[in-house]
């Protein structure tokens, strides 16, 4: 064997054994998922001794009242959502940003790069009191409703910097073809944006999917619950040994989402993340 | 940057690089119409009214109650509980964000060279970002760490038994730093992107000069590649400040063990939303605001010393 061949070797081998650390948390999980509940804790091993299928069919037993899938399309319809209007509104925003002209853009573009750093918290209770008012606490608007006004700010800049970069001649020959920004919009800069769109898509539907806090804060009703609140059912429970296997079944139906939409968009992710990121 | 053209500046040659198609200058804010409401009713507004409820006593069903300064002062001098949640998560960041992105250079410097796997490595050590921050994950993270767990069993090999890391006041937090840490995956990718860009000609021409692979590290890598490192720091620290999901389900909801892991962003939520002072909570989140207004600052002035950008004069 060459020494060249040998480095490589010991390259792969080196690299696979951090993946495998890496990996064994959600090795673990898996295999805890099909391991008898008094078993999982104690065990390290990733193959169960019994398969213990049941897991599945208890964690999809209904919860507090309420059948699971309704957790899943409640998830589902906020996340749904909130691509939808991340995806109009970001872009939209964008596009003005990077290539119409008027008065205030300066101080409202350093506005929006402001928000992105501003912690959610300093505007918190105010929304939470809106929301109120509005009588929607309780319902999906407040996760949904913000979406739809190009709140999401990293995603406005991450498409500014992509329209930067779209060459200005093709505004240009569309407006001499006598398009208006609108059409120059529609038919010139979207579906040059599409790798950006199908970006902010996937992390928007990624991070809603996993949201937390903000579900947390404003959804209370068993039947408006989404996975995420459905799981915290688990923290609460005295950590009842008897609920681990169908919390890691739970767990492990409730990532399966974002793992096959990241398995289908790896390039986007990944990808943009690392343009947005360097252009910063 | 660009200020803003009049409309006689517009005719002028210049129109044409400056992007402007000479249209009606309430396009733009036509365009941005669904931006300036939410900036108006969701951050500008809300922001103010934030201020000006952290001088109150606010229970969210009756009106606001000024009370002054009164808030700001009991945090500082009669809330052991928000001391306790300051130190968790300066401790927090303070070990978690350094050691993540050093983990981040460390597997990015060793993925960076040509290989038909690159692509399914970098794969793997992204998954857990987009993971990790999820209630499913803490839960497992958390059974991990749980009395004869995997990492009590890993600890006992070493000689060093444990009865669950989350109920050990000395090692509940590293149980939520080595959890941020584990999601290196996302500044690696950025770093990835980073080591790209630089020329592999200064690489060569350090080597005809005698250098060794450290020193090609320390005099080329570290510089060409500081813009991003300083990138990485300020987002990463930005967004462990605001941690929230992990403490929350590890310690189930309470901070525990001994507050130790009380994040800032917990104990607000507590304060607001399970003993309703929202005045006081209010005014934590402003105090959260400069406090991370005040570490970014810090960070920004010393990359003036260390962040080296291409084409500048030292």
């Amino acid at each position: 064997m060459t020494p060249a061949r040998m480095r490589r070797l010991a390259w792969h081998a080196l690299v696979l054994a951090i993946v495998a650390v890496m990996l064994y948390p959600l090795a673990w999980m898996l295999a805890s998922s099909l391991k008898p509940s008094r078993e999982i804790v104690t065990s390290v091993a990733l193959i169960p001794r019994t398969w213990e299928w049941a897991n599945y069919a208890s964690a999809l037993e209904p919860r507090v009242g309420v059948p699971v899938w309704r957790f899943f399309l409640n998830t589902a319809l906020i996340s749904a959502g909130a691509v939808v209007g991340n995806v109009i509104t970001c872009s939209l925003a964008a596009y003005a940003f990077a290539r119409l002209r008027f008065r205030l853009r300066a101080p409202m573009f350093a506005f929006m790069l402001a928000t992105i750093m501003l912690p959610y918290h300093v505007v918190l209770i105010p929304q939470y009191t809106i929301f109120q008012q509005l009588g929607m606490v309780d319902t999906f608007w407040p996760l949904v409703l913000p979406k739809f006004l190009a709140t999401d700010a990293f995603f406005v800049f991450l498409m500014v910097q992509f329209v930067r970069q779209l060459p200005q001649d093709l505004d240009e020959a569309a407006r001499i073809d006598g398009c208006g920004p609108f059409r120059i919009f529609t038919l010139v800069i979207l579906p040059l944006l599409r790798p950006a769109l199908i970006t902010t898509a996937i992390f928007t539907f990624i991070w809603t999917w996993n949201d937390f806090f903000q579900q947390l804060i404003y959804l209370s009703s068993p039947d408006n619950y989404t996975l995420p609140l459905a799981l915290r059912l688990f923290v609460d429970t005295q950590e009842s040994v008897a609920n681990f296997g169908p919390m890691f079944a739970l767990s492990v139906l409730s990532m399966l989402p974002v793992l096959l939409f990241f398995a289908a968009f790896q390039r986007y992710l990944i990808d943009g993340m690392a343009t947005s990121g360097l252009k910063g | 940057m660009t200020t803003p053209l009049t409309r006689s500046a517009a005719a002028r040659p210049r129109r044409r690089r400056s992007g402007t198609y000479g249209d009606h200058p309430a396009t733009g804010y036509l365009f941005l119409s669904p931006w300036i409401l939410g900036a108006l009713l969701l951050f500008l507004g809300p922001m103010l009214a934030s201020l000006y409820l952290s001088f109150t006593d606010y229970d969210l069903f009756s009106t606001p109650n000024w009370i002054g300064l009164e808030n700001y002062e009991r945090m500082l001098t009669d809330d052991a509980r928000f001391g306790n949640s300051v130190l968790a998560t300066v401790r927090f960041v303070v070990f978690g964000v350094p050691i993540q992105l050093a983990a981040a250079l460390g597997v990015a410097l060793l993925l960076n060279r040509a290989s038909r796997m690159s692509g399914v490595y970098r794969s793997a050590f992204y998954a857990p970002s987009l993971l990790g921050g999820s209630v499913a994950l803490a839960l497992v993270w958390r059974s991990l760490f749980t009395a004869d767990g995997p990492a009590d069993q890993l600890s006992g090999l070493f000689g060093m038994p444990s009865r669950g890391w989350v109920n050990d006041p000395q090692l509940a937090l590293a149980v939520l730093v080595l959890l941020i840490v584990w999601q290196f995956g996302a500044p690696m990718v950025i770093f990835l992107a980073g080591l790209k860009q630089i020329p592999q000609e200064l690489y060569d021409a350090a080597s005809v000069d005698g250098a060794n692979a450290w020193q090609r590290f320390r005099a080329i890598t570290v510089p060409m590649l500081s813009p991003v490192i300083f990138f990485n720091l300020v987002l990463n620290t930005i967004n462990a400040f605001q941690v929230f999901n992990a403490a929350f389900v590890v310690s189930g909801g309470t901070g525990g063990p001994s507050d130790t892991t009380l994040f800032y962003t917990l104990y607000l939520w507590r304060k607001g939303f399970v003993e309703f002072n929202m005045g006081y909570a209010s005014a934590m989140a402003w105090l959260l605001l400069l406090g991370i207004a005040l570490v970014t600052g810090l960070i920004f002035r010393s990359a003036r010393s260390w962040v080296h950008y291409a084409g500048e004069k030292k």
